[in-house]
């Protein structure tokens, strides 16, 4: 029901919510350091606001859309959510500044949660599982296949879920983030993740080194190797990136080795 | 030699929008997008090997909001097409000392990579200014021209650092294959020790805080290792 005119709220077609989803893959277009992903929520829920009072050309409409497009901030899966939750609450005729402080609530535990979930969990797990399909010996097309499928059957399903749910509920939301998937769903891919990492570093690196690699203590060297150089990196943690370390031993060993021929 | 860098460039364009603007779907990471490149070079498997070295590299790097972290769409890319481009002889020492300059190569393309983007975000705010009376006034036209423009931007961005980071390192990668003098056994024992040196502290630092954790590292290392041996 709307809040302003006592009429039933718009509810968005499925052509609507087909549009918002595909615009959802280009939230960040705009990302910059100063209003972060805030263009890009008014991106995605400009579709929805048409059926504001008015249509586009409306007050409403571009009341609406002026105010999605300040400052927000969140993990790009789960602000399908917010973009739910915040085209219900403008259909709804929830006053102005009640939507903007709801904005701002939201952008904390959708990036914390967001970033836990996905950055520090299901993508780093997913990578072990394609190293480790790697390691095994598998084909090109069907590594990338098993990381591309799997990794994204979880991102396109959290950012349905998040439009759905968040377009159902809108200004309570909230309960959606107390959920087992948020609150048990880190932990258990995290396990899942170090058990993959185990079966995975040893196969993908065997795979890497090649044959006769049993040669001449070359595993052994390299075990010892990585275990001094990762107890050093992570007691280092912050301080030394592991890929800017990559690039000087590399290129001290491309230098070594291209001036040694003479 | 240009045009045979365009195909390069436009995959390195898709896949460097993948890592921040467009749509994310992980198609940038070294895995995928180094054995596509690999692929287009003629050479899936080069471009998988290199792809897996560039990802366990990677698995340090986590694309947290607005922190700075190197580019591995196009920097993958690079790495695929020099790995495929270089390997053509596929002797064993060509192979190693290929797989090393290709992933420093890579390296250096994520750096810059990276960099591009912070300049990318710098001028989409300045864009974001230009447009703010348009953006408080609710303009449809500023809010879709905002989206687009960096859209663009960040597709021309991409296909400009693949293309000129292969122009450049091409001649370099085969020239430094050709004099490479050291054994290709140790070459790759240096590879593959960095490699997993940044791999484990990844993971350490990534799910070292999980309860099961360690446990769970210690029972999957039990099984890779059956793994080795049970496969030879």
């Amino acid at each position: 029901m709307s809040a302003e005119t006592g009429t039933p709220a718009p509810v968005p077609s499925t052509g609507t919510r087909a549009t918002i989803l595909l615009r959802m893959l280009a939230i960040q277009g705009a990302w910059n350091y100063e209003s972060l992903m805030g263009n890009g929520i008014a991106f995605c829920t400009e579709p929805a606001l048409r059926m504001l009072p008015g249509g586009p050309d409306g007050p409403a409409y571009r009341a609406a859309l002026a105010r999605q497009a300040k400052y927000f901030n969140a993990h790009p899966y789960l602000a399908s959510l917010a973009v739910g939750a915040l085209a219900r609450a403008e259909l709804d005729g929830v006053p102005g500044g009640t939507i903007e402080r709801f904005r701002t609530a939201l952008c904390g535990p959708l990036g914390s949660v967001g970033d836990r979930l996905i950055w520090a969990g299901w993508l780093p797990a997913c990578s072990l599982l394609a190293l480790a399909v790697f390691g095994l010996g598998a084909r090109a097309l069907v590594v990338v296949a098993v990381f591309l499928v799997v990794y994204n059957a979880g991102h396109l399903a959290l950012r349905v879920w998040g439009l759905r749910d968040g377009l159902a509920r809108g200004l309570r939301v909230a309960g959606a983030l107390a959920g087992p998937v948020f609150r048990q769903g880190p932990e258990y891919i995290a396990c899942a993740g170090a058990l993959l990492a185990g079966i995975a570093l040893p196969v993908a690196l065997a795979r890497v080194i090649g044959p006769g690699r049993g040669e001449g203590g070359l595993i052994a060297g390299i075990l010892v190797v990585t275990a001094l150089g990762s107890v050093t990196l992570a007691r280092l943690h912050g301080r030394v990136e592991g890929w800017r370390a990559s690039f000087v031993v590399l290129a001290g060993l491309a230098l070594y080795a291209v001036a040694r021929h003479g | 030699m240009i045009a045979g860098l365009l195909p390069f460039a436009l995959l390195g364009a898709i896949l460097g929008m993948d890592v921040v603007t467009f749509p994310q779907a992980m198609l940038s990471r070294p895995i995928v997008a180094a054995t596509v490149s690999g692929a287009l070079g003629g050479h899936a498997t080069f471009g998988l090997l290199v792809g897996a070295t560039l990802e366990l590299i990677a698995l340090e790097t986590l694309p947290f909001g607005a922190s700075r972290y190197p580019e591995w769409g196009s920097a993958s890319v690079v790495g695929g097409a020099l790995m495929s481009s270089v390997s053509v002889r596929g002797s064993t020492v060509d192979v190693s000392a290929a797989l090393a300059v290709s992933v420093l190569g890579a390296l250096a393309t994520a750096y810059i990579g990276g960099l591009s983007m912070i300049v990318l975000r710098k001028l989409n705010a300045v864009w974001a200014r230009a447009a703010a009376h348009a953006l408080e006034a609710g303009s449809y036209r500023a809010v879709v021209g905002l989206q687009l423009r960096g859209l663009l931007s960040d597709l021309v961005r991409g296909a400009l650092l693949t293309g000129v980071a292969l122009l450049v390192l091409r001649p370099i990668v085969a020239a430094s294959v050709a004099r490479w003098s050291v054994d290709a056994r140790l070459t790759r024992a240096v590879v593959v020790g960095i490699a997993s040196t940044v791999a484990v502290g990844a993971v350490w630092k990534v799910f070292h805080t999980t309860r099961w954790a360690v446990p769970c590292f210690v029972a999957g290392l039990a099984g890779g290792v059956i793994l080795i041996v049970v496969t030879g």
